[in-house]
């Protein structure tokens, strides 16, 4: 194992950067621009039972240090990812993949699932039960230990592969989630997702997201994961992957200070395509100098 | 698509609101008319994207109105200033479709990607017409420069300040073989209900990324969900629906 690798829910990853759902579609990309292979692995484009548009458009705002979306989950559905996405993906990445899950009922969650875990490529089940930009399940699945103990426990029925509960943090303590999850029998937990929020239009003093609210992330949410990282990560005992605003490999080495397993790079793929490359290749040195 | 550095080589304002710059790099990953460069500014989170108005191996120019907090500070910008540009986005206009009589109708900052359409279609020994379309005398510009790339031009503004009374669809010519449009969404349109002939039209979307990550940009086509960033900002006519 080399000086950055890390062992995620029984599977080694050669670094710990993942670039996180819903900021790298399927890889395709990315793939042209650089060999992702240099990652540790990647979070797929978030994937339900029947193809989503998502959201009317606009479905982007700034604010400061960061961004909001609503996209809505827009992707083919599970059945076209896996005949056309994965078959391209195999081409370009040779690693196990981390499969995003979603779903508007339980049965939606395990179908996917269930699909999904007989593909080679896929290494994780990722399962989000925080997307705040959809009307139906999405974050109402994770605001309670109760719903997020059910999709975990009926995920983890028709797969043997690790599952990993995205977390919402727009819930009064999602520390008490977490453990939920754990005992439920979840593998691994992410946390976090985006914090609900929204910006309006002075010129129209209107919403400028179409859907009204959205889905904060960037560098302005870091401290807020930051903060659920360490929690969560002095509670459970299963592993912690963070997300939410990293940037930088500094921001990297803060996460894994506050208890991370590995670390999703998001939003920051977006304003820079090559965020992660760049992460990777500065975190030996910036692990020397820590 | 690149991640090059340009430099700030001049900045002037040409219109109301409207400026001009030119910047200098490595212009290589701009292939067609109708593509966009997506531009850092430091501040601000999000790259702010703009379409290319002309290119040269080593020079870029962009020209832009001053709509906001992003296009406010690139005003402001000496000659010099490094900027950092994801360059050649998009998948710009298909000029081998456009017959020996092409109409190119560009309304305000839609105007920019006409140029250099206007450019590779008059190379093409192509007989061009641009119809120009403004809301005031004040905001009008780039004629003279579509006339001397031997483009025949009509300019009209909305208060009848300049040129002809009214709107881009009072002036169309006839006998034009193909149309290619850019501009705000009514003017696209108007254009798309008036002119018979075949055409493409260039969008406008709120963008994330700009180059088909996170589907910011998402709209419904004939032919399925396209990234407007990636898969546009060029749409062929019979592509387009109009629902939001």
């Amino acid at each position: 194992m080399g000086k950055m690798s890390v062992d995620l829910c029984g599977i080694t990853l050669d670094n710990p950067i993942i670039p996180a759902s819903g900021t790298f579609g399927y890889g395709l990309e990315f793939a042209e621009l650089y060999d992702i292979n240099i990652l540790g692995t990647f979070s797929f484009k978030g994937t339900t039972k029947e193809p989503r548009f998502g959201n009317p458009t606009p479905r982007i705002a700034e604010c400061a240090s960061g961004m909001l979306n609503a996209v809505g989950l827009q992707n083919p559905g599970v059945e076209h990812v896996i005949k056309y996405e994965l078959p391209a993906l195999k081409k370009v990445f040779h690693k196990k993949v981390m499969a995003n899950i979603s779903g508007s009922c339980i049965e939606d969650y395990v179908y996917v699932s269930e699909l999904l875990d007989r593909e080679e490529q896929v290494g994780w089940l990722e399962i989000n039960i925080s997307c705040p930009n959809v009307k139906a399940g999405g974050m109402g699945f994770g605001t309670s230990c109760e719903s997020a103990a059910v999709v975990t426990k009926a995920v983890k029925t028709v797969t043997k592969k690790p599952v990993i509960m995205k977390l919402s943090p727009n819930v009064t303590d999602i520390v008490s989630i977490a453990k939920a999850c754990e005992d439920a029998g979840a593998d691994g937990i992410c946390a976090i997702n985006t914090l609900l929020g929204m910006r309006i239009d002075l010129k129209t003093g209107k919403p400028i997201i179409a859907n009204v609210t959205g889905g904060v992330s960037g560098p302005c949410v870091f401290p807020v994961a930051l903060r659920a990282v360490y929690q969560i990560s002095h509670t459970v005992k299963i592993p912690v992957i963070g997300c939410g605003g990293v940037s930088t490999a500094e921001d990297v080495l803060e996460m894994m200070y506050a208890g991370a397993t590995a670390v999703q790079v998001g939003a920051a793929n977006l304003v820079d395509p090559f965020a992660c490359k760049k992460i990777i290749e500065e975190l030996p040195e910036v692990m020397d100098r820590y | 698509m690149k991640d090059v550095m340009f430099t700030v080589d001049e900045n002037v304002r040409i219109a109301e609101n409207v400026y001009k710059m030119t910047l200098y790099g490595d212009t290589s990953d701009i292939t067609r008319p109708g593509q966009f460069v997506n531009v850092k500014l430091d501040g601000l989170y999000l790259r702010r994207p703009v379409s290319v108005c002309d290119k040269t191996d080593e020079k870029l120019t962009l020209i832009y109105k001053i709509v906001g907090k992003g296009t406010e500070r690139m005003a402001g910008m000496p000659a010099g200033t490094e900027l950092s540009v994801l360059s050649g986005l998009g998948n710009g206009y298909d000029t081998g479709v456009s017959g020996d009589q092409p109409l190119l109708i560009g309304g305000g900052v839609g105007v920019p990607p006409l140029y250099l359409l206007a450019k590779k279609l008059t190379g093409e020994g192509k007989k061009v017409s641009a119809v120009l379309g403004f809301n005031k005398a004040g905001e009008v510009f780039y004629e003279k420069e579509f006339a001397a790339l031997g483009c025949d031009v009509q300019v009209t503004t909305a208060d009848g300040s300049y040129g002809k009374k009214g709107f881009v669809t009072d002036a169309l010519p006839d006998g034009c073989t193909y149309y290619y449009a850019c501009g705000p969404l009514p003017m696209l349109k108007a254009v798309f209900n008036s002119c018979k002939s075949d055409g493409q039209l260039s969008f406008e979307e709120r963008m994330g990324c700009g180059f088909g990550a996170c589907m910011g940009c998402s709209c419904k086509t004939v032919t399925g969900y396209k990234r407007i960033c990636k898969d546009g900002p060029v749409l062929y006519k019979e592509e387009i629906l109009w629902e939001k």
